[in-house]
């Protein structure tokens, strides 16, 4: 081997003390978990969530203690790897239960524990009334954990337990409520969804290790220059100890760059592997004339005439899809909001969801070699964006509209992350975790504010029967509408349900009850909608504009943008459109001003801190290179994950420069978020004087209408297709069951059931019969034997004499 | 009369004969346990005489003399044994009669 390579090594530090993270949440869980109820019993409320805080507490600071220790490490190096104990090592397949920090899953721990712990103290409030408040904040620590191991494992497989785990947490509490039985089916629904998606997740983490080598065959061996003898093959490379240019991703032209910095020398091992570090290691691998040996390997191989990486893309973003609800799997998040409202910020909104997000961005130098991939990613996403939002428009749940925006944001993130701007996804992740879980918990208190007049209502209704005391239905208690047969246009049951605390008809005015919410939820509004400085608009306008610029997706960049621009519109129609019906619209009625309320501070605390980090986080990480003429802070902070890329995403550098049209999007940016702003405003600002025109135009477009409030009726086309396949599938099963296999079982133990007949028969007529006889006769031979022994002596005496003489007699014959 | 003068060993072993004949009659024939137990006597008595007698007209020494000895203890000993067991057979039975101890037969 002659060639001279360079490779991107990732460089690392070991601590020890990272697992810590993880560790504290699970302590928290188990607590809960095996003592909670007790603690409860005998102790109360307090200790259980004093548990959980606690617990959360300590994974926050020792996440930003290791987020400061990334810190203090030059760019390139930043990673923290800390390999606890070797958990399977079977041929080339080697897991370590190993935790490793990079900027980008540092970000990540950070939103986890920091939004976490808030979410927590605010369920202190939200959740006092809860019977079983112990389980919660056991699922809620539980959840955490897993969370936080799929974002800090090294490798897929940690990955992997952390991606079922968050799946299953996300069960148990969209299910929290399960004695209805319509809070259980969500539960399932969501789970099963998901399922879907991890058998991408599974399919596509196959490939890429069988496209790596994995296929145990010496076929491969040829590309591999050094193949060890029993061992993994290695290339030596040269590593660049710190590229000069952060931006500079190519690796740099070799000879001068070489003499020029300090350069050394390691040997990379090449192979299959699960470990993320030393995946992106071995496709980093660059030879002198620019050839990639292993990335290039990996590009040629297909499988059915299909490039096997678009395919490990694909599937790999069908886990994406059914984590992150895209389309088609985005359906199990909006009745996912049948879980309590602080879940539906922290897990359906915050954290879990971006988990495909992430993912994606985790695995960005996979993703980029196929241009394939990142379109279905781009376009999917888009197309998610604008499609949620549309649903979003004319739903009357407060949780179902920010259901459907999360859906919708996320898409906006899929469009980041496939149009090859990773940062700016990863950006549009922190930014949406903030306001949308802002938005969510808004929500949380209206409800809570809410409960107390519809459990009025309730109790007024049904004066007559005895059902009081259960305080466990708010956020329960809303209409589901899937499943109820297809409301009619002007049919008296799309009129609110005055018990439902969700339903934004039941509310208006309560800006004026509950202020502190009210402005916390403008100001996500105003993030979420994308007015300038409150952070939305710097994420949603970077993934707008390198969606625009993109020249790495099949499709044109532009049709990707003019989606997200009308997304981008309905998002601001429909948030401000919740926003006046909540908070404005009409003034509040004597019986709102008699039960609603202001929320305890432990819910506006919480509230009024993710209002302040909507405000901040936008301009401080992710200040427009265009005004500032520097690379964002966040991207800058991203940029050792994201470097490989460089070399794949060649376009975008015609507009790199063209400021002018950088500003003229974003002013089109304020424009349509204002334009969606006073639609809103003139339409439910005060919706006494325009519920007439509402009407009419309700009237008027009303099979566009029906189809939109109906959500395209795609719950409708699954349940008539796939639920219904399945359950004729099941049922179908279930007859073979019954009749076949049941069959096939009796028809042996009937068999059976005849030999062991036969058998008992031989056995009894046989066998023992054979015994019976031998003792019958030894009975009947004694019984005439006995009479031999009378017991009177004389006659012994004399037998004894005749026996003697004839012994004599005998001997004296022979 | 010189063969009754000439007392030889025929004698004795005639004499041993007939005790141990009516011993051996009284041990066959009669049912009073105390009884047998002379019968029996008469036996053991027989076979000492004739130990006596060997010992004398053909071994020349002494030992059967000894084993006389031994006998006669022997038996002694033996009429105390049995007649204990006599004594509370009758005790039990309230009677000697060999016949009645037949119980264990049935």
């Amino acid at each position: 081997m002659n060639e001279t390579f360079t490779a991107a090594v990732q460089q690392y530090k070991t601590i020890n003390w990272l697992w810590l993270i993880p560790l504290f949440p699970f302590l928290g869980a188990t607590l809960n978990g095996f003592f909670g109820k007790k603690l409860q019993d005998r102790y109360g409320k307090k200790v259980p969530h004093a548990i959980a805080i606690g617990m959360m507490t300590a994974a926050a600071i020792v996440a930003v203690a290791a987020f400061i220790e990334l810190l203090k490490l030059p760019a390139h190096s930043r990673f923290l790897l800390d390999s606890v104990f070797p958990m399977i090592h079977i041929g080339k397949f080697h897991v370590d239960m190993a935790f490793a920090i990079d900027p980008l899953s540092g970000m990540m721990a950070l939103i986890i524990t920091l939004i976490g712990t808030g979410i927590h103290v605010y369920s202190t409030g939200y959740m006092s009334e809860e019977p079983s408040y112990w389980r919660f904040f056991c699922y809620l620590n539980l959840f955490v954990f897993s969370m936080l191991l799929l974002v800090l494992g090294d490798s897929f497989v940690i990955m992997f337990f952390g991606w079922e785990g968050v799946g299953l947490c996300s069960y148990l509490l969209i299910g929290f409520w399960y004695k209805e039985k319509k809070n259980a089916t969500a539960g399932m629904k969501a789970f099963v969804v998901n399922r879907v998606g991890d058998w991408g997740f599974v399919t596509g983490l196959f490939f890429l290790f069988w496209g790596l080598g994995g296929s145990w065959s010496n076929i491969d061996k040829h590309y591999y220059p050094d193949l060890a003898e029993g061992g993994m093959p290695r290339y030596n490379v040269a590593v660049v100890d710190e590229p000069a240019g952060g931006e500079e991703a190519k690796p740099p032209a070799h000879e001068e760059a070489l003499e020029h910095k300090g350069v050394h020398h390691e040997s990379v091992e090449v192979g299959p592997t699960v470990v993320f570090r030393e995946l992106r290691n071995q496709l980093s691998i660059t030879a002198e004339n620019g050839a990639r040996p292993l990335a290039d390997e990996l590009l040629k191989k297909e499988v059915w005439g299909i490039p096997l990486v678009f395919l490990i893309g694909l599937c790999l973003f069908i886990g994406a899809c059914g984590k992150s609800a895209q389309i088609p799997l985005y359906v199990w998040l909006p009745d996912a909001m049948a879980g309590p409202t602080p879940v539906s910020a922290l897990i359906h909104a915050a954290t879990m969801v971006t988990a495909g997000v992430y993912m994606i961005a985790r695995l960005n130098f996979v993703f980029v070699m196929s241009p394939g991939a990142m379109t279905v990613v781009a376009t999917v996403g888009a197309l998610t964006a604008l499609f949620a939002a549309t649903i979003g428009l004319f739903q009357y749940d407060i949780k179902k509209v920010l259901a459907y925006s999360t859906v919708s944001q996320l898409g906006f993130m899929f469009v980041g992350v496939g149009v090859g701007a990773y940062w700016a996804g990863a950006f549009h992740l922190l930014t949406h975790a903030c306001f949308k879980a802002c938005l969510f918990l808004g929500s949380g208190s209206v409800i809570h504010g809410m409960h107390h007049l519809t459990h009025h209502r309730e109790h007024a209704a049904h004066s007559g029967d005895d059902h009081g005391g259960e305080h466990d239905e708010h956020g329960a208690a809303h209409g589901d509408d899937e499943h109820k047969p297809r409301p009619q246009i002007n049919d008296p049951r799309l009129a609110p349900d005055p018990t439902d605390p969700q339903d934004m008809r039941n509310m208006g005015g309560l800006g004026a009850l509950m202020p502190k919410t009210k402005w916390t939820y403008l100001i996500a509004c105003w993030a979420i909608a994308g007015f300038p400085w409150a952070a939305g608009f710097f994420s949603k306008d970077e993934i707008l504009w390198k969606a625009f610029t993109n020249h790495s997706t099949l499709v044109p960049g532009w049709f990707i943008w003019a989606l997200g621009l009308v997304a981008a519109t309905c998002t601001s129609f429909y948030m401000f459109r919740s926003y006046y019906m909540t908070f404005e619209g009409r003034a509040p009625s004597a019986e709102h001003k008699e039960h609603v309320h202001e929320s305890p501070p432990s819910i506006t605390g919480v509230l009024i801190a993710l209002a302040a980090a909507c405000l901040i986080i936008g301009p401080l990480l992710g200040f427009p290179s265009a005004i500032s003429h520097r690379e964002p802070l966040l991207a800058q902070w991203l940029e050792p994950v994201t470097n490989l890329t460089g070399a794949y995403l060649t376009g975008a550098r015609a507009f790199a420069d063209n400021h002018a049209l950088e500003f003229a999007f974003m002013a089109l940016s304020i424009g349509v978020a204002t334009l969606g702003w006073f639609g809103a405003r003139a339409l439910y600002k005060d919706i006494a004087a325009t519920e007439a025109r509402l009407a009419s135009l309700r009237v008027q477009y009303a099979n566009i209408h029906k189809l939109v409030f109906e959500k395209y009726r795609i719950d409708e086309l699954y349940d008539a297709t796939f639920v219904r396949a399945f359950t004729k599938g099941a049922d179908a099963m279930a007859w073979i069951d019954a009749n076949i296999v049941d069959g096939l079982v009796n028809l042996m133990g009937t068999l059976s059931m005849g030999a062991a007949w036969i058998s008992g028969a031989i056995d009894k007529y046989l066998v023992d019969g054979a015994v019976n006889a031998v003792a019958d006769l030894t009975l009947d031979a004694g019984r005439r034997i006995r009479h031999v022994q009378t017991g009177r002596i004389n006659n012994y005496v004399l037998g004894v004499v005749v026996g003697v003489i004839i012994l004599v007699v005998i001997t004296s014959l022979v | 009369m010189s063969a009754l003068l000439n007392i030889g060993l025929q004698h004795f072993l005639i004499l041993s004969s007939v005790l141990f004949g009516l011993g051996l009659l009284t041990v066959a024939t009669r049912r009073n346990a105390v009884a047998i137990l002379m019968g029996v006597e008469l036996i053991l008595n027989a076979a000492a005489l004739n130990f006596v007698a060997f010992s004398t007209y053909v071994h020349g020494l002494v030992a059967g003399q000894v084993f006389a000895l031994f006998i006669i203890v022997l038996a002694a000993a033996e009429a105390a044994i049995a007649l204990a067991i006599v004594l509370s057979i009758y005790r039990h039975f309230h009677s000697i009669d060999a016949n009645d101890t037949s119980t264990l037969r049935d």
